[in-house]
């Protein structure tokens, strides 16, 4: 029953190394920086989660710390790419060319939305 | 099996490290350089959980959480420092 | 063999990160990099199995010399602008 366990925590583990590893390759291949933290931040959060609960089954008398340690990287995380996209947003970097709609710009957004619903 | 299945996403992880890297080297603004600080720290605390496997000292969990928590404290400031100053 | 293999891969990142963070233009990236270079040396260390300076060299290389070069750069900005 263990050696069972032991195997599931072993492919948990390597399924979060792929979710960090295509993380990374978002973060090397997208185009704009806002796509850089969607892709970046929510697939290497998955992936840790993943890779600490493999270790939670393989290794069950560790449950305190790692289930500690999956807490915090689940609250800390989308909180820090949140500030870090609004700060990126306030200092103006600038946008890809084919983003539709942007909340925080005020009038643009206004005035592509109406556009959009006369074009329909 | 469960030693080589391990092996393996240690790997995985060291390879990741290695393109959020080259985002480091490469990225036009410094927001792209604090977006590849947080990844590779959260990717290298992955690969801490699996250093303490391999060498099963429990001890090695308490790096890693002050790890987490002193990566998530760098981000807050430096996007603290651009956005109105620290 | 795999503590060998992740230790060669960080110490070139480290090399790496430290040299960027001494030639590069812009200050807020070099002080990213040097946050980086003493994160990874705590990985290094942790390798090197003492659990107790490398939960030292991040609390201290990464978390309070950051704070500092980030308020001394805000404190110098204020007076010249």
């Amino acid at each position: 029953m263990g050696n069972i366990l032991e195997i599931i925590g072993a492919v948990l583990v390597l399924l979060g190394s792929v979710f960090l590893f295509l993380g990374a390759l978002g973060l090397v291949r997208m185009p704009d920086l806002y796509n850089r933290i969607q892709a970046g931040t929510k697939a290497s959060t998955l992936g840790t989660f993943l890779t600490l609960f493999g270790l939670l089954l393989i290794i069950p008398e560790w449950w305190g710390k790692l289930v500690l340690l999956m807490t915090f990287i689940l609250i800390t995380n989308p909180v820090s790419s949140h500030v870090l996209a609004r700060a990126a947003h306030y200092i103006k970097i600038p946008l890809t060319d084919k983003t539709v709609a942007d909340l925080l710009n005020k009038e643009e957004t206004t005035y592509k939305v109406n556009e959009e619903i006369k074009n329909e | 099996m469960v030693n080589t299945l391990l092996f393996i996403s240690a790997i995985i992880i060291l390879l990741a490290i290695l393109l959020t890297f080259y985002r480091f080297i490469k990225g036009p603004t410094a927001p792209d350089r604090l977006v590849a600080f947080d990844v590779m720290t959260v990717s290298s605390l992955a690969l801490i959980g699996l250093i303490a496997k391999f060498s099963s000292r429990i001890i090695y969990l308490d790096v890693a959480i002050v790890y987490g928590l002193l990566s998530f404290l760098g981000v807050i400031i430096v996007s603290r420092y651009f956005e109105r100053g620290l | 063999m795999i503590n060998l293999i992740i230790a060669i891969v960080i110490g070139v990142l480290i090399l790496i990160m430290a040299i960027i963070a001494v030639h590069h233009k812009n200050i807020v990236v070099g002080i990213i990099a040097a946050g980086v270079v003493s994160l990874f040396a705590s990985i290094l260390y942790l390798l090197l199995a003492a659990p107790d300076v490398a939960m030292t060299e991040a609390a201290i290389g990464s978390g309070l010399s950051t704070i500092i070069f980030f308020y001394v750069l805000n404190k110098i900005k204020r007076q010249n602008g």
